[in-house]
């Protein structure tokens, strides 16, 4: 019983992490219907910087505040610059196009900060927490980890659901052609929808990289295991993008708890097909059977 | 008539190769065999994205059951090699077909996750068993040369030949496959699903027949670069490797066989390439590791954006016939939207 709470918690807490990468596909996939391979490179750079800002200021949180909006600033830049002109053409030549971006930004951080691995530190203490004697097997900074994602997913829904600016992301995702008509900037949207990406990315790079040190590859497999979280929960879905992540965080805690954490990944494909296998568009894609 | 063109293009490219591989060292010979094992597996994969119009991020993964299966039979039966070769292509394609199945419901980039997480998650398999498949350190796969040819020829030499000989044959068959009734089945299923289904195509029978070729190119392909190198082992079939045989198809031109070659010849020569550059310019310690890469991304998005359609597209556009044949539709990875009631309405008025 002990374990399986700290197993569950300890899940939810990593589980955040691939929702956080999750949530940053899924705003791209919706908006652009490009699946950014190069998620997990943007978030390595931009948890360089507050890796920079932190060794040579000390304070935590202007490191963390930094790499968040060069996380903004970096999705930005890359949507105007090399994924726009690949619009309109073969959704491959965007997969590339991201893949060669995730190629040269770990390469860039090689060059400048070289291969080394670093140690990132964390805002708040490891120590694990108990409640009435009990062990959660979760500390203050797991804790941080989960809210501060479901705080920005939390702040992303509000967003969508009560601003003008939600508004437009949603139509643009929806219908372009008719937010266009409408009035509605599409390519700014689109840029927006980058760049709260890059956030996102950013967020999950800076909460995992004190467990995994940081180094050019550091964020290689947490982005596979987010991408197969939004794929779990659906490529269309927010929602499903958080559920998805926190069920895999889970799935693979019990499994690696109990069953040994040498074949994490295996079930983490299991999971994947059996998902797949009863919903082929994730959990909390819209419904659509296909008429054949 | 097209078995036999082809078969005679095959057999000059053949001689060329030979006469070549005779008058290059050592070293390149190497990098020839290595090319014609990657031209083997991208060849299938063009096949599967540009004709069927599905994705595959994990034919690594595919290659990798090749090369285990090649390398188990060769060690323990002793098999000759090319029946090692026939068996490594069956056993992937078994594997190609079993995943297939699983995954015929699938499609753009929910394919594209459950082969991502294929290609990461099955290699891991190989630590896990180390007793059958080796652990890290993996299993020997080395080969030699045949008596027949002489003590002096060089080993390398042979490594090109076996493996140029394998691309070529497996570039008959695709290019036979392409032009016969599947392909053009599969042409059909790509342009438009339900219109082949309509027009009594069993799509997900298509679907997953080209998995399963595509799987046992890739199996071919990792069996002879498994004895290109030497040997097996887990740290080559990472998610790198197959990302780049997706981009070895998708730069080289997808649905194009000869876009295969290119695409394989800028995996293998571009980055050796990049890094004799940098260390020519007197690059070092972390500097001289990470410039190629990083030179080699900016690669992949510059022909990525100057050449959607790939090299052999580029190609073609440059030099020849004003054909239209540029870009390859691909509308199978755009997930279709569900027509709304509104617009299916619209429709039957339409109709009717």
């Amino acid at each position: 019983m002990q374990e399986f709470l700290e197993f569950t918690l300890g899940g939810i807490a990593i589980g955040m992490i691939y929702a956080a990468i999750a949530l940053s596909l899924v705003l791209i996939w919706r908006g652009t219907r490009v699946l950014n391979y190069s998620q997990g490179g943007m978030a390595m750079f931009t948890t360089y910087v507050a890796w920079v800002v932190i060794s040579h200021t000390g304070n935590y949180w202007l490191g963390f505040v930094l790499a968040l909006a060069s996380g903004l600033v970096l999705g930005a830049i890359l949507e105007r610059t090399v994924v726009r002109p690949t619009e309109g053409k073969s959704p491959l030549n965007s997969v590339i196009v991201t893949i060669g971006l995730l190629i040269f930004l770990e390469g860039l951080a090689g060059i400048i900060y070289g291969g080394q691995y670093r140690s990132f530190p964390v805002a708040f203490s490891l120590k694990g927490l108990k409640l009435g004697g009990v062990a959660l097997g979760i500390s203050t900074s797991d804790l941080f980890t989960a809210g501060a994602v479901l705080a920005a997913a939390l702040a992303l829904a509000l967003v969508f659901r009560y601003t003008a600016v939600g508004l437009r992301l949603r139509a643009t995702a929806f219908r372009p052609d008719v937010a266009r008509l409408l009035g509605v900037r599409i390519g700014r949207v689109l840029t927006l929808g980058w760049a709260l990406a890059g956030l996102f990315g950013a967020l999950a790079g800076v909460l995992v990289t004190p467990t995994t040190f940081l180094y050019p590859n550091s964020m290689d497999s947490i982005f596979v295991l987010g991408f197969t979280a939004a794929v779990i929960g659906g490529l269309d879905s927010p929602v499903g993008a958080v559920t998805g992540g926190v069920l895999l965080g889970v799935v693979l805690s019990y499994a690696g708890g109990y069953l040994g954490s040498d074949l994490v990944l295996v079930y983490g494909l299991v999971v994947l097909a059996l998902v797949l296998m009863v919903r082929p568009t994730g959990l909390f894609s819209a419904a659509a059977a296909r008429r054949v | 008539m097209t078995l036999l063109r082809h078969l005679a293009i095959a057999i000059i490219v053949a001689l060329v190769l030979a006469g070549v591989s005779i008058q290059l060292g050592g070293y390149r010979d190497y990098q020839m065999a290595e090319v014609a094992a990657y031209v083997t597996a991208v060849a299938g994969l063009t096949l599967l994205l540009g004709l069927s119009g599905q994705i595959s991020v994990g034919n690594g993964a595919f290659m990798a059951v090749g090369s285990y299966g090649g390398a188990l039979l060769m060690l323990h039966l002793n098999w000759p090699l090319e029946f090692v070769f026939l068996a490594a292509t069956v056993i992937a394609a078994a594997g190609g077909a079993v995943f297939g199945i699983a995954a015929a419901r699938l499609r753009g980039p929910y394919l594209a996750g459950a082969t991502l997480m294929l290609a990461v998650a099955l290699p891991t398999l190989a630590d896990q068993y180390a007793g059958v498949f080796g652990g890290d350190q993996g299993l020997s796969t080395s080969i030699t040369t045949p008596a027949f040819l002489g003590a002096t020829f060089p080993p390398t030499r042979w490594l090109a030949w076996v493996t140029c000989a394998c691309a070529l044959i497996t570039l008959v068959l695709l290019a036979n496959l392409g032009r016969s009734r599947i392909g053009r089945s599969w042409r059909a299923v790509r342009d438009d699903e339900v219109a082949a289904a309509l027009s009594g195509l069993n799509v997900a029978r298509l679907q997953i027949l080209a998995f399963v070729v595509s799987a046992a190119c890739a199996g071919l392909g990792g069996v002879l670069l498994a004895v290109v190198t030497g040997i097996v082992a887990p740290g080559a079939y990472t998610l790198t490797l197959s990302i780049g045989l997706l981009t070895a198809a998708v730069v080289g031109g997808l649905g194009s066989l000869l876009g295969a070659v290119w695409g394989s010849l800028v995996l293998v020569l571009v980055p050796t390439y990049l890094t004799n550059v940098a260390a020519s310019h007197g690059l070092s310690g972390a500097a001289s590791s990470s410039v190629p890469i990083a030179a080699y991304g900016v690669v992949l998005i510059v022909v990525m954006l100057a050449f959607p359609a790939g090299i052999q597209g580029g190609l073609r556009r440059l030099f020849g016939p004003a054909a239209p044949a540029a870009a390859v539709p691909f509308n199978a990875l755009r997930r279709r939207r569900p027509a709304t009631e509104h617009e299916e309405e619209g429709l039957h008025e339409k109709t009717t």
